[in-house]
């Protein structure tokens, strides 16, 4: 017999799902900025992408560290 | 697990017995590869990580042998690759000096992709970096660099004030600035790289687990109904492997992508 109706663990997992729509849209938002930036201007992609990723990298950090406490709070 | 888990591979642990379900940080011990002797260090996740530079220095060395002008197959294939890497990241991020840094970029990039690769291998099934330790040793690398970079080009007292004072703040925000400026370039860049790539490949696997065990688990069930899900789920497992593969390569790239970044903003000359 398996245990599928049994749900067990944590609820900060949920928690974390919650907290990756901000991350989620806001790392949406830095690249469709970007293509409709490359859209209007393509020469200006390179200039565009590297601010980009740093907009990324600060963008993702609020669902790394989310991940992070979401295993490291019990 | 019984006869079919001679049949499908089993994630997790071979037994596969009712303690391997549900999934979650267990799945991802480590087992040593000499039970016996009392070397726990020395376990699978370490030979990954040594056979994956292995193939990466293999690789590199073999790409560069007997270059010629008109260059065949495989010194194409070879060109192509870093050409990637070193026009793509390095000459968009870096600059006019980016042949500096060329060579730890390739290297990081190979790398990364290798050990990422390792996760849809049949024979390891895990990806190194899905035990954090490992990505914390490729960010402290990375991190070491960028302010190694900037340091050497500005010298350390006016690279402390490039990285903690922008230029145009007004002095009276410098008690709010500073403190912000320092958490962020020097706790969390380096934080968020290495954990980044961890709970990628850490999320994406356990996914994969998810698919594979469940699926066995209930094509083992008595009832027909749990027997057809349990194909399905394992049918689905194939498209998570692609998913998988795609963004073990994507991560890879993110990883040196920012790190080019970082070391761009250390040595650029404003803020």
């Amino acid at each position: 017999m398996l245990p599928i109706m049994e749900i067990t663990g944590s609820l900060n997992m949920v928690g974390y799902g919650l907290a990756t729509i901000g991350p989620g849209i806001g790392v949406a938002m830095v690249f469709a900025a970007v293509i409709n930036g490359t859209a209007r201007q393509p020469e200006a992609r390179g200039a565009l992408m590297s601010t980009a990723w740093i907009g990324f990298a600060v963008v993702e950090a609020l669902a790394i560290i989310g991940i992070a406490l979401a295993f490291a709070i019990q | 697990m019984g006869r079919l888990g001679l049949i499908i591979p089993m994630e997790g642990g071979g037994e596969g017995d009712a303690h391997h379900w549900p999934p979650g940080v267990h799945s991802f011990d480590p087992k040593p590869l000499f039970p016996d002797a009392g070397m726990d260090w020395l376990n699978t996740y370490l030979l990954q990580a040594v056979i994956g530079a292995l193939i990466v220095i293999l690789l590199w060395l073999w790409f560069a042998k007997d270059q010629k002008i008109v260059p065949g197959f495989k010194q194409w294939i070879g060109e192509q690759l870093y050409n990637l890497i070193r026009n793509g990241i390095g000459r968009d991020a870096l600059g006019p000096d980016y042949h500096k840094y060329t060579p730890y970029l390739v290297a990081l990039f190979s790398f990364i992709l290798v050990n990422n690769l390792f996760g849809q291998f049949f024979l390891s099934m895990f990806p190194t970096f899905s035990r954090v330790g490992y990505a914390y040793g490729l960010a402290l690398l990375s991190f070491i660099l960028y302010n190694a970079a900037g340091i050497a080009k500005h010298g350390l007292g006016s690279y402390l004030k490039l990285m903690t004072m922008p230029k145009g703040v007004p002095p009276l925000l410098y008690i709010i600035i500073i403190p912000l400026e320092i958490l962020s370039n020097f706790i969390v860049r380096p934080i968020t790289l290495a954990l980044r790539l961890f709970a990628n490949l850490f999320a994406g696997h356990l996914v994969v687990i998810v698919f594979v065990v469940g699926g066995s688990m209930l094509l083992e069930s008595a009832s027909v109904l749990y027997k057809v899900a349990g194909g399905a789920s394992l049918l689905m497992a194939f498209p998570i492997f692609g998913l998988e593969l795609f963004i073990g390569a994507l991560q890879a790239y993110i990883f040196t992508v920012l790190t080019a970044q970082y070391v761009a903003s250390s040595i650029a000359d404003d803020h």
